[in-house]
Formats: C-alpha cells, structure tokens, sequence
C-alpha cells in the first residue's frame, strides 16, 4: 500500500475521488502523531527513571520539576550499591538465570530432539501430557513444590522420609530444578526439529554415528536461531521471577536482584533517586540483550502467537 | 527385517533416555505438586507439627472467610477491566504499526520495551511516577489543569494503577502477536473486498477480526489466567492497600501460607482459585467459540 503515485496506476485508479491523495497525506499525519504520542507515552517512564536516578537529591523534589537537571551524579548508584548488596543481588540473579538457561536450552532439546525425530511408543501421550501441563496455572503448584522441596529425602539435612532438615529451601538449587526443563522449552525445540529434514539422520547412521553424536554434532548446531530464542525467553523469565525466589530463598546473601530491589523501595520509600538507579540497575541486562539481539525477541514472541 | 527392528528398539531407547531427565523434573515438581495439591488442602500442614487430615475443615473456613472473597472480587474487578483494555490497545497499536512507513520499526521498538522490565522494577519506577505531589503524572495532569489523585494512596484510583501499570507492560508483546497474525492474513481477501467495494471499517469487521480469532484466543487466554494470579505488581505498588482494595487472592495465599505458615488452608484457597481460573477460561473459550468464522 505505498502512497506513491505510480502505485496509483492500476485498475482501482478508477475508484479514487480526486480528494483520496489528499486523504492518504492526512492519514500520514494522523498515523505518526498517533504512533509518536503512543511511543511517547511508552518511554517517558524509562526516560524519567533515568532522568531522576542521574538528579541531585534537592532536584528530585523541585517543584515545578525539572525536566533535564543541572547536573549529572552518580551518587545514587553509589547509594544503591552501598546501602545494600545491589552487587551481590545482582550475581545472585545473574547466576540463577544463566543456570536455567543452560539447563532448559540442553534438557528442552534432548527431549525436544527425541519427542520430533526418533520413534518411540510413549511419544505421543507423553508429550500431550507436557503439553496439558502447560495450561495448569502456577498458583496449583505453588505450596506443593515448596513441600516438595522442603522434603527431598538425603538433603539438607533431610532422612529417607524427607524429614528432619529443611531439603532443597534456601538453596539456589530450589529455583533451578523446578524450572529446569519447562513444557514450553521442549514444545519449542520439538516444533523447531520437526523443521528439519531426518534424512541426514539416516546418513549419520549409515556412516556409524552414535545417536547422541547425531543429536550433538548433526542437528543441535542446525538450531541455534531457536536456541539464541529459548535462552533469551528463559532468562528474562529467569531474571525477572519474584515470587518464588522469595519463597525459596530465606538467607539475605541469596537474595536475587528482584527481592534487593522491592526490599529497597520498601524500606526507603522516599529515597527515589537509589530507588530509581536500582530499578535501571534490574532492567539493565534485558535491555542490552534486546539491543543486541532485537530479532530473535520478535521472533519468539511471534512464536508464541502462531502455536495459538 | 530383524536389523530394521533392532534399529528402532535402538532409537526408541536412545529416546527414552533423552527424555528421561525432563520426565524425571516433571514427575517430581509437576506431577507430584499437582496431586498433591488437592490433599494438602484436606490437611492441616503448618511446616512445623504433624500433618493431619481435617476433611473438608479448610473449605468451611473458607466459605466465612470475607476477605478471601474481597480479595477475589478485586481480582475479577481487575480481570474484566484489564483483559479487554489489553485485547483492545494491543490490536489498536498492531493495526497502526502494521503499516510500512518509515520510522515504524522505531515505533514497535518503543511500544515493545516496557514488556522487557520486571513486575518488581516496572512497580517500582511507577511509584515515583505516580507520587502525589512530585510525580510526573500529576505534573502532567496539572499541566491540563487537572488535580490528579493520590493514585496509589486513595481506594477509587489504587485497582486503576495497577490496570495501568501492568498494561503498560504487556500491550507491547501482546501487539507484536498481532502483528504476526495480521501478517499471516492473506491479501487476496482485503483485494476482492476492496473491488466489492467494502470500506475499511467492513473489511475490518467481515475479514481482519474473523481472521485473528485464534490469536485473540491466544492472547485473552494467556491474559486471564495472568491477570486471575496478579501478584507482584500489587504487592510492590500497593502492598494490597488502601484497606485491602488491592489485595488479590495469590498475595493471601502468600500470606497465608508463607507468613502466617497456614498450608493446609492456603491449599484450600489455591484450589479454589485454580477452578476460578478453569472457569474463566472457559468462558472465554465459549465466547470465542460462539461466532462462526466469516470466511
């Protein structure tokens, strides 16, 4: 629909009223005022953020505000860093999301190889049973797997019954098996191999190639576009996860940037510059993921939109 | 022959030895959880004593239980506001980037990064945007002559925040969906329409929102189950205040159970939420379902 006059050359031509270029122009204004004031809106939050957290302390409360401020400083993050371990948080979560990427990018295309390409009895009512699972809202499982965790026999301090110590709680380990290998990793992966020709599976067999070298070394280099997606989709959920990381971890040296962070705005409610520096400070690797890799984000999400 | 089925007992080994780690995860935090998710909620489990089982003691407790009802009618309040707003602004905003003008990419782009930051961090920022007296909204509402609220502070206005807030960071991924979806609308369809003479309105109506039915399934199934197990924007926000308008059902489960070490009764009204939930869904289901794809 290109608003040229050459494209006007055709047989519609003959439908348009003198005034429709006219109207196409003014279409034209309409849609950037609109996208630009929706945009606009979008962003001023990030903006704002940015603006206050980079603002003297007697700036923050001018009235009437100050949109640009008079000059930059750095002390809130300063603040932030020093009133609490925002470091430390911040590893805490970076080491917990890069874990579940690993394992759900590894665990998610073994089964996801195995579910599309080799054939096996259960295959089909095993991966419809994953796939039900998909649907069943997180707030069912909430309670159990914390009883689950607490009660794992042999560990922490737990005997054969599970009783006596406190199991997996507190450990880094009660966030990532849980999540280790989600439904949604292997649907993915199998959806992606089921793309890909099995005649080069055959080949390797003839040549003598063992099964997980086939997997290995034949098809998983052939899903990296899918990978780059899973992992960036598994560790913004990684590092975005709140709830279950503060039901999990108890000791304040395991606490993720998420818990650092409400921990902070709740106790220092006033305090929006180190607030605001914070917020940035947790949205940060997100941001520079998707500045880096744009595409494999719209992709995913699109995804997600045509499985529906 | 015989090689042939030895090759595939070999294959179907290998696979189940793939699967075996993920079948392992999903029995033990996935098949257990929700077996044991009903019997929890027939016990008295407190972390600390012996569990016992109470019979159905949980679910009268909860049938008197005023502020687990309050806690869903905000939940509804906010899911039948929300779900809509989000289907309408998402599909609005898709309509209008679709289009190839220069520029649009910067525009998606923009729209798209709120859904990028945390439920924690997101919360976090608005407060300051939405302080009373210093916060931009109301710098900007005062601009237009307007007193603005104490948005967060004051009952009529905290639910409205939050529809707020969590719009702003779910129309973006919400319209990317659509974005896919018109995409995946044949052309040849909205070409015959124009020679009939539809105006865009009717091709809207008769081709575009027909066609997309399966992505507006998608995305108001994904926002209702969401949207029913609204949690953390309401505990940084508001902290389920003022006097408990904001408080939702996962955040009294939380409490509940993770505070006051209640499990068994936190059981009972996880259940109930997650048979809410099933019923919502299906609603929805019913309500996509009902008309009949034009084309």
């Amino acid at each position: 629909m290109s608003s040229k006059p050459a494209a006007a050359i055709g047989p519609r031509t003959g439908f348009r009223s003198p005034g429709v270029r006219g109207s196409r122009a003014s279409l034209t204004v309409v849609f950037y005022v609109v996208a630009g004031f929706v945009s606009a809106a979008m962003f001023i939050p990030f903006f704002w953020s940015l603006i206050t957290s980079l603002k003297p302390d007697d700036e923050i409360f001018s009235m009437p505000i100050r949109w640009l401020p008079s000059r930059l400083t750095l002390e809130h993050y300063r603040n932030a860093f020093t009133t609490v371990p925002f470091g430390l948080y911040f590893w805490n979560s970076l080491v917990l999301a890069v874990a579940g990427v690993v394992a759900n990018l590894f665990f998610g295309s073994l089964s996801g190889y195995a579910f599309a390409k080799l054939p096996f009895r259960m295959n089909k009512p095993l991966f419809r049973v994953l796939l039900a699972a998909m649907m069943i809202p997180g707030i069912v499982t909430m309670i159990p797997s914390f009883y689950v965790l607490k009660h794992f026999p042999f560990i922490g301090g737990n005997d054969w019954y599970g009783a006596g110590g406190n199991g997996l709680l507190n450990t880094f380990w009660g966030i990532i098996l849980p999540g280790a290998s989600g439904s949604f990793a292997v649907f993915f992966m199998r959806q992606f191999f089921l793309t890909l020709p099995s005649d080069m599976m055959e080949m390797a067999r003839i040549e003598g190639c063992r099964e997980f070298r086939i997997f290995w070394n034949v098809y998983l280099p052939l899903t990296k576009p899918a990978l780059a997606t899973l992992g960036i989709f598994t560790f913004q959920a990684g590092w975005n996860s709140f709830l279950w990381p503060m039901i999990v971890l108890n000791d304040p040296n395991k606490a993720t940037i998420q818990m650092g962070l409400q921990a902070f705005s709740y106790n220092h409610q006033t305090d929006f510059g180190p607030m605001m520096a914070g917020a940035l400070i947790a949205v940060l690797p997100i941001l520079v993921l998707f500045l880096f890799l744009q595409k494999y984000f719209v992709q995913g999400i699109a995804f997600s939109g045509i499985k529906g | 022959m015989a090689s042939y089925g030895k090759l595939t007992r070999h294959q179907s080994r290998t696979a189940y030895l793939f699967i075996t780690p993920t079948m392992l995860l999903f029995l033990v935090f996935t098949v257990v959880p929700v077996v044991m998710a009903s019997y929890l909620s027939f016990t008295n489990y407190d972390v600390l004593s012996r569990m016992k089982w109470v019979g159905l003691e949980n679910y009268r407790r909860l049938a008197d239980d005023s502020l687990y009802w309050t806690t869903f009618k905000n939940v509804a309040y906010y899911t039948i506001v929300f779900v809509p707003l989000n289907i309408l602004l998402s599909l609005g905003l898709a309509l209008l980037l679709n289009y190839r003008r220069p520029g649009v990419r910067l525009f998606r782009t923009f729209s798209y990064m709120p859904t990028l930051t945390s439920a924690v961090a997101a919360a976090t920022v608005w407060v300051w945007l939405l302080h009373p007296e210093y916060g931009l909204v109301n710098t900007l509402l005062g601009y237009a002559g307007v007193t603005g609220p104490a948005w967060l502070a004051q009952t009529e206005t905290a639910m409205m925040s939050i529809i707020l807030v969590t719009l702003w960071q779910s129309i973006g991924s919400n319209m990317i969906i659509y974005i896919a979806g018109l995409q995946g609308v044949p052309d040849y369809l909205y070409e015959s329409a124009k020679l009939d003479g539809a105006t865009a309105i009717d091709r809207f109506r008769y081709i575009t929102w027909p066609q997309l039915r399966p992505t507006t399934f998608l995305v108001s199934t994904m926002s209702i189950i969401g949207a029913l197990q609204l949690f953390d924007q309401a505990f940084v926000l508001t902290q389920g205040g003022p006097g408990n308008v904001t408080k939702t059902p996962v955040y009294l489960i939380y409490q509940q159970g993770f505070n006051q070490l209640q499990m068994g009764y936190a059981s009972a009204q996880a259940f109930v939420l997650a048979v809410a939930i099933l019923i919502f869904s299906m609603i929805n289901m019913r309500m996509n379902k009902s008309e009949e794809p034009v084309v």
